[in-house]
């Protein structure tokens, strides 16, 4: 049994690519039978959302310390790295 | 679905002969306004948006790409640009903006609204994922040959 966990997924406009992100976290996680929900926001407007949120996932940087960790990583539209960035979501979710 | 339900195939420029990315961002720009997919302010949104918020994306084969768009507002109805370069330009790497990513290959999309279109961006990303897809892409000399390369990608 574990927890549902919070993902928090950042890009610039939030017009396309954090969703492309946050759906292809969620599939991969839940086929590892870890329980996520992600929300999406553009990068300007993170530090407003990070209320419940375990982990933040951007695809452009984030300024500032944020209290919740953060993974900066393309992989989920490049695949390059892609199944290290999972294991690295994974172990900072603590699941 | 698959890219070709976005592309606009007169939005399509192969082995184009670009300056710099401001170059590929303004022509694939001018061809989705001459098409009737965005509004005549897409350009200068686009090419501002590239210079606070860059696309670059480097790949794991020969060719990096990138992925110029606006916010929804400048945009008339979803469809996709494609340029390939006979000679890489210079963007910014998304993540990491401060490095500089030689791309050969730049997807300019109109996206109209907010989380619609991701298939859009799904089937590019699935691309971006192929190099193989990616290298005879960048041996295409007319839109047939594009087509039959986009025709074959089923992965």
């Amino acid at each position: 049994m574990s927890m549902r966990k919070t993902i928090l997924v950042a890009c610039g406009t939030a017009v396309a690519t954090s969703t492309v992100v946050a759906k292809s976290i969620e599939e991969i996680l839940r086929d590892r039978g870890i329980d996520v929900v992600t929300r999406q926001c553009k990068a300007s407007e993170v530090a407003s959302m990070t209320s419940g949120v375990d982990l933040i996932v951007t695809t452009t940087p984030l300024q500032g310390n944020l209290g919740v960790p953060v993974i900066q990583t393309l992989a989920f539209l490049t695949g390059m790295g892609k199944e290290a960035v999972i294991e690295q979501i994974i172990q900072a979710l603590k699941v | 679905m698959n890219i070709l339900d976005f592309l606009v195939p007169s939005s399509v420029a192969l082995h184009y002969e670009a300056g710099d990315s401001k170059d590929v961002i303004t022509h694939l720009g001018k061809c989705l306004f001459d098409a009737g997919y965005v509004r005549e302010t897409f350009v200068d949104a686009a090419l501002d948006r590239e210079s606070r918020l860059p696309t670059g994306l480097p790949l794991s084969g020969d060719f990096n790409a990138a992925i110029p768009h606006t916010e929804v507002e400048h945009v008339l109805k979803p469809g996709l640009a494609m340029a390939t370069l006979s000679a890489p330009v210079t963007f910014q790497n998304m993540v990491s903006p401060e490095e500089a990513v030689p791309c050969r290959l730049v997807f300019v999309m109109a996206l109209d609204q907010p989380k619609a279109q991701i298939e859009m961006l799904q089937e590019i990303a699935g691309i971006l994922q192929n190099p193989d897809v990616i290298q005879r892409l960048m041996q295409a000399k007319d839109f047939d040959e594009v087509r039959t390369t986009f025709s074959s990608d089923r992965s």
